[in-house]
């Protein structure tokens, strides 16, 4: 507990702070709702000043001074590039334009595979979700998917109950064979307890860093399947005093998502 | 071709091109005066088991003030291209949506849609047919472009695919596996824009989501818009025109249609409105009220507006001119 900061941030602020520290400089990146937004918002404040942002419904280049509530929400094209539709920028990512998808889900699996459909069997479901939307478009066409979710037993699973947006399916290979585009597919997953990569030859998740006071077992104690480890892994630094800051006083002041 | 995959979602909605082609042909060309209210339009252009479409998506520039309107008149039966949030909502809520293509029903920062668990979990909605958000664009856009199909690349793979009504088939060009998205014809489509002249052309500011897409998917078209404004302003600046007059069966003036969802650059959103629907919608018995209250209990648009209070709409809008010029 050398670092105030350690003790003063929330489980979502570490999620938001963590997938913002991925989001590089003048590269494009599909912002999904809630997360996605304020970290592409708090990138673009930090580190990533031209971070292209890139919502569903048609904006592109967003400046993020205000947190959209919505992907079709007014800050989604605030002093924009371009405010376009839907089909524009989906065309844009099915023809590799697009970098970086950010997007959740309710379940995952070692391939990366998401679920965000129903909960249960399909025919008669547990929990109808919302579907889809536009996590399935994102997951097939950018180069690099990333998925920010909460970690434990339940959504971390061996196998998820409905692949709404593709992993690497199967394992090597399955992507090209079903026809997606090649060089595509997950890249990270941000959790509150780690960082995971997906291995190069097994495709299969591994875990790269784990979160400030977290240790690999506990990492492993929340996954439903077998997890690799990388190497070596690294310990995130946690969020720093500005990155808070920036994320309760500018970005999400009335502290919707926070 | 040969197909590798068909997915075992019923297509709801059959493409026949041909039998589109003959309606386009026989909607009137001539400039007809289409202003009308919610009541008229909706009683005339929407029945029963109609096919509804709706535009834009979550909380922004939705046909509030038809939906409501449907509500009201207590259409039923109804198959709908679910791509949406507060509309949607709505029809769910009231229980008149039989048969879904659904991309996303949610709430988006206030999360899933208690509605769309109570009508699916429950059988209510006997049929719910999975699509991508950009599948379900694109067969607006097949539609648009007066075919049956577009290839795509999205779904493959995935249990999306499974439950769709989307067929894999090897494209003759690359062999490579390919996502074939059926063209989506509406029945009616639902628009609301930020201006138009009384024979339906339109603009929209700011993002257009599927709106272009959408209005060329649909067999009827109902637009509500913000501000009524002479047909010059069309005629002037012919490269803002989204959608044509011909597309469009009904005009109506409905300045905040969209309420409690924003409308860019005109009115922002009314969290407090959102958050009573949200938590009305945790209970049937809660949404019945919320309905009886806003929809049931006023008799049109102008009454469900002073119910929510002048006072708070007026906070609600965003500084600055308009870019028509208004002839109401």
């Amino acid at each position: 507990m050398d670092n105030p900061a350690s003790e003063s941030y929330t489980p979502t602020e570490l999620l938001i702070c963590t997938a913002a520290r991925l989001m590089t400089d003048n590269t494009t990146a599909f912002i999904g709702t809630g997360i996605p937004m304020l970290a592409a918002s708090l990138a673009q404040r930090m580190h990533a000043p031209n971070l292209v942002t890139v919502f569903e419904f048609g904006g592109t280049g967003a400046i993020l001074e205000t947190l959209p509530l919505a992907v079709g929400g007014e800050c989604t094209f605030h002093r924009a590039i371009a405010a376009a539709g839907i089909c524009d920028v989906m065309e844009a990512a099915q023809r590799g334009f697009i970098e970086f998808g950010f997007i959740g889900g309710a379940q995952i699996d070692p391939f990366g595979n998401l679920n965000s459909t129903v909960i249960g069997e399909y025919a008669h479901p547990k929990v109808r979700l919302p579907g889809s939307g536009g996590a399935n478009d994102v997951g097939s066409h950018c180069w690099k998917t990333i998925a920010i979710m909460r970690q434990d037993r339940r959504r971390f699973l061996d196998k998820v109950d409905f692949i709404t947006t593709p992993g690497y399916l199967t394992g090597p290979g399955a992507r090209e064979a079903a026809g997606l585009p090649p060089g595509t597919g997950p890249y990270r997953v941000v959790t509150n307890l780690a960082v995971l990569g997906f291995h190069p030859e097994t495709r299969r998740m591994q875990l790269l860093a784990t979160q400030p006071n977290v240790t690999i077992q506990e990492v492993i104690n929340n996954t439903g399947f077998d997890l690799s480890l990388a190497e070596t892994i690294a310990t995130n630094p946690p969020p720093t005093p500005e990155e808070i800051h920036l994320l309760r006083e500018e970005i999400d002041k009335d502290r919707l998502y926070i | 071709m040969n197909v590798i995959e068909s997915g075992l979602g019923e297509l709801i909605q059959p493409p026949d091109l041909n039998a589109f082609r003959e309606w386009n042909r026989q909607k009137p060309k001539a400039l007809i005066d289409k202003r009308m209210t919610e009541a008229e339009a909706i009683s005339r252009f929407v029945h029963d088991g109609d096919y509804l479409g709706t535009e834009l998506y979550g909380t922004v520039r939705c046909p509030m003030s038809l939906v409501y309107e449907i509500v009201r008149q207590g259409k039923k039966d109804l198959r709908i291209a679910g791509q949406g949030v507060l509309e949607l909502d709505m029809l769910l809520g009231a229980s008149l949506v039989k048969e879904l293509d659904i991309t996303y029903i949610g709430l988006e920062v206030y999360g899933v849609s208690n509605a769309l668990r109570r009508e699916v979990e429950s059988g209510r909605v006997i049929k719910c047919v999975e699509w991508s958000n950009a599948s379900l664009a694109w067969r607006f856009k097949a539609t648009a472009m007066g075919v049956p199909f577009v290839p795509v690349r999205s779904m493959l793979g995935t249990d999306t695919l499974k439950y769709s009504s989307a067929k894999v088939v090897e494209c003759p060009f690359t062999g490579d596996p390919i996502c074939l998205v059926p063209a989506l014809i509406l029945d009616v489509g639902l628009i609301h824009v930020h201006r138009a002249d009384k024979y339906g052309n339109a603009q929209i500011d700011g993002i257009s989501g599927f709106a272009a897409e959408l209005a060329r998917s649909s067999k009827r078209l109902i637009l509500s818009a913000e501000e009524i404004v002479d047909s010059e302003v069309f005629r002037r600046q012919p490269d803002r025109t989204i959608i044509p007059y011909y597309l469009v069966d009904a005009v109506v003036y409905a300045p905040f249609a969209s309420h409690p969802g924003e409308m860019c650059y005109v009115h922002v959103r009314d969290e407090t409105q959102i958050k009573e629907l949200v938590e009305a919608s945790t209970k049937p018995e809660t949404t019945q009220a919320y309905l009886e209250k806003y929809i049931y209990g006023v008799q049109n648009h102008q009454e469900y507006l002073e119910r929510i209070g002048w006072e708070r709409l007026e906070a609600l809008k965003i500084k600055g001119e308009p870019d028509g010029q208004p002839c109401i």
